[in-house]
């Protein structure tokens, strides 16, 4: 019973690793740039619907509010694209790499500004108590992350696989010269994957958010998303969110058997593993580049 | 303009292009001599704590700039260079033994680290390292009998032919240890960019598939920028602990390797005098804020203003100048130069289109 217990807590979190590493292979599936920021996209977008949602700010019903707060999030994204990112368009990952990391940086100052650095908690009609089940205790909210995350990730890898815009989007990461040869816009696709990736970093954020506090670092995560991304295979939809349940479940576990100390290191341990012996992690899509 | 008519093949790799640039090389070493007798001893720390970044931002642009693999994990080496050397110092040796020794160590480490990581590239390095840089702070945590963990460690003291180097009674004595050191690596480094091994580094850089067909050994040559670049910031790092006089884990978080990169970006990567420029900027940043904070009235630090303040910057910079701080003043001085035959378009950079690597 306690396993399960684990497993179902460990999962709930690793769903929301998993939320934030998709928007990661995202961003990287179409634009072939890695987003250092997601995390605090996904901060952001808990923030900006807990300004609209709490009573203390605007106290907008919470299922009115979700589509503004989408809204919001889309037109961060996509003008973040327009503004800055299309400036590096085409320079090489590195100087995606410290853009990000900079704008991570910002987002964290302004969200502080703002919503100042205590800790603040969501009015989410998803943290509405237990649910009980023999022994078994289930946060409402637990599940709620567990089948929203489901659903928009099978959502989203349909998305790619098998509508014209997801195509035209691998088709502008795999080579964008020749995607513009084939009449796609892939500037513009750049822009609209970034709103995609600016509201799935909202979805992120309010799950995130119903289960706890948020606070201005909690953009941290994305750290801990990284590592799922990249043990599921950078590039993989399904791949993200299994990444994301595999440190998700780890990390209870390992707070659980082994000494202290270890459960914060487990998730990178099991990175630098999966690094090593599977460079391009476990739904590997990448092979030697041949001349 | 001045126009340097070659007449050997060793003119291209001379230290100095022609006798102006010595003399100015050597103004400027003059000037660094004489600083003790020039600023006050509030300066004098500061101008220390420049080179200090300085020597650290210069390990990283041996790796970033010069062999162009990002890496996110270089606090995890000046950890490591630090708490070696101070452990040795500890064991018994003199400061003089225990300071290379701490950078050797470091240094082969980076380069067994380096072997898995050479497998990845770009993104993946990025992240790897990142990893380490995370691990080591917890690991410093772990291993408290050595490392003194989360109540940290204290400088044992330097001293040096017989003289002790102390930052508060002889500040001087430590400002010329630290321009010895820094002299010490910007001349390596200068030789090795002049040596067949540089010349591989560039040659990485620009491009692993014709690397490979002029014959340069990837895999060797990475590891070995690795390893040089982990042992350079290694000593920056021992140097930056020992500055302190306290450190534990937090002295060392991956905050700091974020900065050093954005400190050679900022200074102008894949130039020596980048690391240096980088370095004033990062190390005036804080006193210059607390200045405008304090002009505006307000007493309370405002959490995150230097991290944001330098994000903007740096956006800033890699939108209108990627070349950094050097590479405006290289522009500006070919503008001089070749007044009035200067064009706007001679920096230009070719337009590029990025290809995955991925199959799907």
């Amino acid at each position: 019973m306690e396993v399960l217990q684990l497993l179902i807590s460990g999962m709930a979190n690793g769903c929301v690793y998993g939320l934030v590493a998709l928007g990661f292979v995202l961003i990287y599936k179409a634009t072939e740039a890695v987003n250092f920021a997601q995390g605090d996209f996904m901060m952001l977008g808990a923030f900006v619907t807990l300004g609209f949602v709490n009573p203390e700010f605007m106290g907008i019903p919470f299922w009115l509010a979700l589509p503004l707060v989408f809204l919001v999030m889309g037109t961060f994204g996509y003008l973040l694209d327009v503004i800055v990112l299309r400036a590096v368009f085409g320079q090489n990952q590195v100087a995606v790499i410290i853009l990000t990391i900079a704008l991570g940086f910002i987002l964290r100052f302004v969200a502080g500004l703002i919503w100042g650095h205590e800790p603040l908690s969501l009015h989410s009609p998803l943290a509405l108590g237990d649910l009980r089940m023999g022994e078994l205790v289930l946060g409402m909210a637990d599940v709620a992350i567990i089948i929203t995350t489901f659903v928009l990730t099978l959502l989203l890898w349909q998305f790619f696989q098998r509508t014209k815009i997801g195509l035209a989007m691998q088709a502008a990461s795999q080579n964008q010269m020749a995607a513009y040869y084939m009449g796609i816009p892939v500037k513009r696709v750049h822009g609209f994957v970034w709103a995609l990736a600016g509201i799935v970093a909202a979805v992120a954020g309010i799950l995130y958010a119903s289960k706890g506090a948020i606070d201005p670092n909690a953009g941290f995560i994305g750290i801990k998303a990284f590592a799922a991304a990249v043990i599921g295979g950078f590039g993989s939809l399904p791949g993200a969110l299994m990444g994301g349940l595999i440190v998700g479940i780890i990390e209870p576990f390992a707070a659980r058997y082994l000494p202290p100390g270890y459960s914060q290191i487990a998730p990178y341990v099991l990175l630098i593993a999966v690094l090593l012996f599977r460079p391009h992690g476990l739904f590997a899509q990448v092979r030697v580049k041949k001349v | 303009m001045r126009i340097h008519f070659k007449t050997s093949y060793d003119h291209d790799i001379r230290l100095f292009q022609d006798g102006w640039q010595a003399f100015l090389y050597t103004a400027l070493l003059a000037l660094m001599v004489a600083l003790p007798w020039l600023i006050d001893d509030f300066f004098l720390g500061e101008a220390t704590n420049v080179l200090i970044w300085a020597t650290c931002g210069l390990g990283l642009m041996l790796l970033t700039g010069q062999t162009g693999q990002a890496s996110l994990g270089h606090s995890a080496f000046m950890a490591l260079g630090c708490y070696s050397c101070v452990l040795l110092m500890e064991a018994g040796l003199p400061f003089i033994l225990a300071f290379p020794l701490g950078g050797i160590i470091t240094g082969i480490i980076g380069g067994l680290i380096a072997i898995p990581a050479l497998k990845l590239h770009g993104v993946y390095l990025a992240i790897a390292t990142l990893a380490l840089a995370i691990l080591t702070d917890d690991l410093i945590v772990m291993l408290e009998p050595w490392t003194g963990g989360v109540g940290g460690k204290f400088a044992p003291t330097i001293t040096v032919f017989g003289i002790e180097v102390n930052r508060w009674s002889n500040p001087a004595a430590w400002y010329y240890m630290t321009l010895i050191v820094v002299l010490v690596v910007t001349l390596f480094y200068r030789n090795l960019l002049r040596a067949p091994m540089g010349r591989a580094f560039a040659a990485v850089r620009d491009s692993e598939i014709s690397a490979q067909a002029m014959g340069v050994n990837i895999a060797r040559t990475k590891t070995l920028a690795f390893g040089i670049s982990a042992g350079i910031t290694g000593l920056g790092g021992a140097l930056m602990g020992l500055f302190a006089e306290v450190f534990n884990n937090e002295t060392f978080t991956f905050i700091i390797s974020i900065q050093l990169l954005m400190m050679i970006v900022v200074g102008g990567l894949g130039f020596i005098h980048g690391a240096f420029l980088g370095a004033i900027v990062i190390a005036f940043l804080p006193q210059f804020l607390s200045i405008v904070t304090d002009s505006m009235g307000s007493t309370v630090a405002i959490p995150g203003l230097e991290t944001a303040v330098f994000g903007v910057i740096m956006i800033l910079f890699i939108l209108f100048e990627p070349m950094g701080l050097y590479g405006r003043w290289l522009k500006i001085r070919t503008f001089l130069e070749l007044f009035p035959f200067a064009r706007k378009d001679m920096f230009r950079r070719q337009k590029t289109y990025l290809k995955t690597e991925r199959l799907r």
